[in-house]
């Protein structure tokens, strides 16, 4: 080795140093927070470990025998995967619809912007509260304008059949600002001169002009809204929490609520690493689908 | 095929006036340019033409016939793109039959799905084939008709969207910048091409283009914008020949025209640094001119031109560019500071550096512009209108004084 | 020219320009007729919110469907839920816990990002594969082991509790390592030779030009954390610890819970500071929460 090398060698090894010295705190705590957390999960699943109890034993696939076969838990799958089949088409057909007639606004787009935004940024359990108020049967300006024009009260919160989708319309409320602004970035990634070209070639109407550029051309951006959504749908919890605990007769029993009902009220823990474990294995899944969408993004 | 007349067209974007007042015809089957540098408002007139924005005033006719409140595809007109603007997700087949199905299926025809069910469709859509294929054919392009355009280089891509263009059979073409994303060699190439297919069309080309080379080779007429106005409308040997102000005269010509400050001198001569110029313009004595010599017109005195009575200007060679079949040499004048002089011979000669030398050149050949920039037309021996004479400041002496 | 005019037909489909400003007019009312209908939907809770919290009692259980209170109520409403319930200090709670967990984001992983940008060292694409797989992690996945290793420490019911497992935002390291990536070299290589050291570099030269991301990220953080309600709920049972979300809930679960005039006075408090700041700095706004959406 020469001479020369050897400072070179040397702050070689310095950069090695620091650079590690820079991560290693987050590489703490990414053990700390998710990796060892993930092995305990996994750990405690195949237990009977309750919190507050000293022992426990191993007990195997018990617990997951138990969660595929309890109907409480299977209701709380079906009811999520329920609400975000609601959601899901409701909040991007109606944020696509949105997106497109602002994005051709010119006066009016920050306006509407601002409106369908503001669901975002406020305190989701405070609107959760008024929407409850809103839908309150007796007091409710929602039955009031429904008996006024005379359909009678509609028990939205407690009548098992609408409390899901009374969920799924509040879940929409919220989410349709979000993806618009989603849908806008994508709408303004097409070339204007597509549209005028075509406008030239004859799309004249505005479901001519959608069906040849804006909808093939704001492909990637769907699917990659719809994973979004799914895997926000996916996570309901807070308006169950506020509104309905689950109820009525279980009807909004979701997964989330599930998890938190069995492991942070009921303290069996080891029962809640099950379900929590499921609950990941689908957040993965989507998570998956958005990878492989990304990648497809490239495209033309 | 079609005529088209623009009467008096005005933009203006909030307080910015992009388009002053407008008149222009455009005869059928003519290739016309619009030139001039960027921001001159020639993109504007064009897609005011295609209706792709409104115009603030004037209007628009297609012989005869006024188009303003026609949607861009009920107008007859096609335009091509700088950036081609094809659509991405589409082959080449599907981009050059987009506008024929657009013009030919019915509403229910096109929507997916309910399109399966309608036998016409077929049968259109083979016909349709048939058109795209016979334009794809004249293109050279009937290979690529699987590709999608981001399969495809830039030529082709500029094949295609003329062919988009083609399939239509409309009265004007428009063409903005279309030729400006490709690379040097294939400019030269698609010049032609755009020439030999205006004439086997026979279809009103209106041209888009900051390139005066372009202007110059393919236009039957060119008008030359600046500031929102058309400054010059002509041949391009008007133009060329008889620059109608300053700004034309430097646009138009590669090497740049010389241009030289002077005064009319008291015996109707132009006082110029290092000599004079004897050409009666109609000016008064003490008006500030600028004279302007195409670098052809001047010759170094060593390779002798069979001028009469030439002026001559002594000066020194500065720089030599030798471009093989000619070449441009950039001559200091004698006596003055920073004035210097282009000339384009042919051949490869060298005149010696470092030594004196006279530039010759024929009165006759200078183009007068006065102080506003406008022609002074030479000579003028007809006064049925005499010249605009525009007030100039009395000078507080004589030239050389 | 006149006469050209009218002896012309015009060709098959043409139009007037009468239809044609009809055509354009009656398009502009559907369009905003659909947005406007839309609007109304979304706006429906914050406007009744509003408006219910400066009504008395009487007519917020009256049956009549009226708009604006007769009487206005606003004083007794907000004071009542300021001193019913600790609804300012939820607030304060947020903002601490806001504060907290963003200074800590910040600093663990700009470092750590500017290492994985810019520099080598052991270890470094493991950690960067394991940052991309943390990032589809929710919290709800490690919230139970964190919180059995809270509970064993004795710190459930701290402000420490309500923000350690955000100590660490995998998604603020993958942000911060996109956008350091494009920092050019030249220009760390000359802070280099004029003889700083990497940590000047990375908070004096980097952090600085990464403005735009920081400011981004923290609103994403900010949004993120003053509105979770699952991780708080679950930590927190002293209700002056609790942040708005939770504090909401407690309000709202509380004998005050059919006094919906201070209810509403309360949501109205609790949504009201992100909500300005959304109309202040909207387009920073949108940019750091849709921000997950693009990463």
């Amino acid at each position: 080795m020469s001479a020369a090398a050897l400072p070179f060698r040397r702050q070689l090894l310095w950069q090695k140093l620091t650079g590690a010295g820079f991560a290693l705190p987050a590489f703490l705590l990414l053990l700390a927070l998710h990796v060892v957390p993930l092995l305990v999960l996994a750990g405690l699943s195949f237990t009977d470990y309750e919190l507050g109890v000293v022992t426990f034993e191993w007990v195997g696939l018990d617990n997951y025998a138990q969660a595929f076969s309890d109907e409480v838990f299977r209701r709380s799958l079906v009811n999520t995967l329920y609400y975000v089949a609601i959601v899901l088409p409701g909040s991007v057909i109606l944020s696509l619809l949105v997106a497109v007639l602002v994005h051709q606004r010119k006066r009016t787009r920050s306006f509407y912007e601002i409106i369908y935004f503001l669901p975002v940024t406020s305190t989701l359990i405070a609107m959760a509260t008024v929407w409850q108020f809103l839908l309150h049967p007796s007091l409710g300006v929602i039955n009031a304008a429904l008996r006024k024009l005379g359909f009678g009260e509609v028990p939205f919160l407690s009548d098992p059949d609408l409390a899901l989708p009374t969920l799924a319309m509040i879940g929409i409320w919220q989410l349709v600002g979000f993806n618009m602004i989603l849908f806008l970035a994508g709408l303004s990634s097409i070339p204007r001169d597509l549209y005028e070209a075509s406008a030239i070639d004859g799309v004249g109407n505005g479901v001519d002009r959608f069906l040849t550029i804006t909808w093939p051309l704001l492909g990637p951006t769907t699917l990659f809204v719809i994973v979004t959504t799914s895997i926000t749908a996916f996570k309901v919890f807070d308006t169950v929490a506020v509104m309905t605990k689950g109820g009525p007769q279980g009807a909004t029993e979701v997964i989330l609520y599930a998890i938190y009902l069995e492991g942070f009220y009921y303290f069996r823990t080891a029962y809640a690493s099950v379900l929590t474990l499921v609950f990941l294995t689908f957040v993965v899944i989507f998570s998956v689908i958005q990878t492989f969408v990304l990648d497809r993004r490239t495209h033309y | 095929m079609a005529q088209l007349d623009l009467r008096g067209i005005s933009k203006s974007f909030g307080d910015t006036a992009v388009l002053r007042d407008i008149d222009l015809s455009i005869a059928d089957g003519e290739f016309l340019t619009l030139v001039g540098p960027s921001g001159c408002g020639k993109s504007t007139l064009i897609r005011i033409i295609a209706g792709l924005e409104p115009q603030t005033a004037g209007s628009i006719a297609v012989d005869g016939a006024p188009i303003d409140h026609l949607r861009p595809h009920e107008r007859r007109v096609a335009m091509v793109f700088q950036s081609y603007a094809l659509y991405p997700h589409m082959t080449v087949f599907q981009n050059l039959a987009l506008p024929l199905t657009m013009a030919r299926l019915t509403m229910a025809e096109r929507l997916p799905l309910l399109r399966l069910l309608s036998p016409r469709r077929r049968r259109i859509m083979a016909g349709i084939g048939q058109e795209v294929g016979a334009v794809a054919e004249q293109l050279q392009i009937d290979r690529l008709l699987d590709r999608r355009p981001a399969q495809l280089s830039g030529g082709q891509r500029q094949r295609v969207a003329l062919g988009r263009a083609m399939v239509r059979h409309p009265a004007v073409f428009l063409m903005d910048e279309p030729l400006s994303n490709l690379d040097a060699k294939l400019r030269v190439h698609m010049r032609s091409e755009l020439a030999d297919l205006h004439a086997r069309l026979r279809a009103t080309f209106v041209y888009v283009t900051h390139d005066q080379v372009e202007a110059m080779t393919m236009s039957d007429r060119v008008a030359m914008m600046h500031g929102g106005r058309i400054i010059q409308l002509g041949t391009p040997a008007q133009l060329y020949d008889r620059p109608a102000n300053l700004t034309v005269a430097q646009f138009i010509g590669s090497p740049t025209i010389n241009l030289i400050k002077g005064r009319i001198g008291r015996d109707d001569a132009i006082e110029i640094p290092g000599g004079r110029i004897g050409l009666a313009t109609g000016l008064p004595p003490g008006a500030e001119v600028t004279v302007g010599l195409r670098p052809e017109a001047v010759v170094p005195a060593p390779l002798v031109p069979a001028f009469q009575d030439p002026v001559r200007l002594p000066a020194r060679l500065h720089r030599r560019e030798n471009l093989g079949p000619e070449q441009i040499l950039h001559f200091d004048l004698m006596g003055t500071e920073k004035a210097g002089l282009t000339c384009r011979v042919m051949g490869s000669e060298t005149v010696v550096a470092d030594e004196p030398v006279d530039l010759l050149f024929e009165a006759s050949a200078c183009h007068v512009f006065d102080s506003a920039g406008e022609r002074v037309d030479l000579p003028a021996p007809v006064t049925s209108s005499p010249p605009p004479v525009r007030p100039v400041a009395p000078l507080a002496g004589g030239p050389g004084a | 020219m006149q006469a050209t005019l009218s002896t012309r037909t015009a060709p098959a489909g043409e139009v007037s320009p009468a239809a044609v400003m009809i055509r354009r007019m009656s398009g502009l009312f559907f369009v905003h007729a659909f947005l406007l209908a839309g609007a109304v939907f979304i706006l429906l809770p914050f406007v009744w919110m509003l408006v219910t919290s400066i009504k008395p009692p009487e007519e917020v259980f009256s049956a009549e469907l009226s708009f604006w209170p007769d009487r206005f109520y606003g004083l007794e409403n907000y004071s009542f839920a300021l001193t019913a319930a600790p609804v300012l200090r939820f607030a304060l709670n947020g903002v601490i816990v806001c504060t907290g967990i963003l200074v800590v984001q910040l600093l663990i992983a700009i470092p750590c990002a500017y290492a994985l940008a810019k520099l080598q060292f052991p270890g470094r694409h493991l950690l960067f594969v394991l940052v991309l797989l943390a990032l589809c992690i929710p919290i709800q996945v490690p919230a139970l082991p964190i919180y059995m290793a809270l509970a064993w420490l004795g710190l459930l019911n701290t402000y420490f509790s309500m923000m350690v497992p955000f100590f660490l935002s995998v998604f603020g390291i993958f942000l911060f390592r996109q956008f350091f990536r494009s920092f050019p070299d030249d220009i760390i290589h000359a802070a280099r030779l004029d003889g700083m050291s990497e940590f000047e570099i990375v908070w004096r030269i980097v952090t600085p030009s990464a403005w735009p991301a920081i400011a981004a990220f923290s609103v994403f953080s900010i949004v993120a954390h003053w509105n979770d309600l699952y991780w708080p709920l679950i930590v927190i049972s002293d209700i002056n610890l609790a942040p708005p979300p939770l504090g909401m809930m407690y309000f709202a679960d509380a004998e005050t819970g059919s006094n919906y005039g201070a209810l509403t006075a309360a949501a109205t408090v609790l949504t009201a500071p992100l909500v300005v700041t959304f109309l202040f700095a909207r387009r920073r706004f949108i940019e750091g929460i849709t921000m997950t959406g693009v990463k």
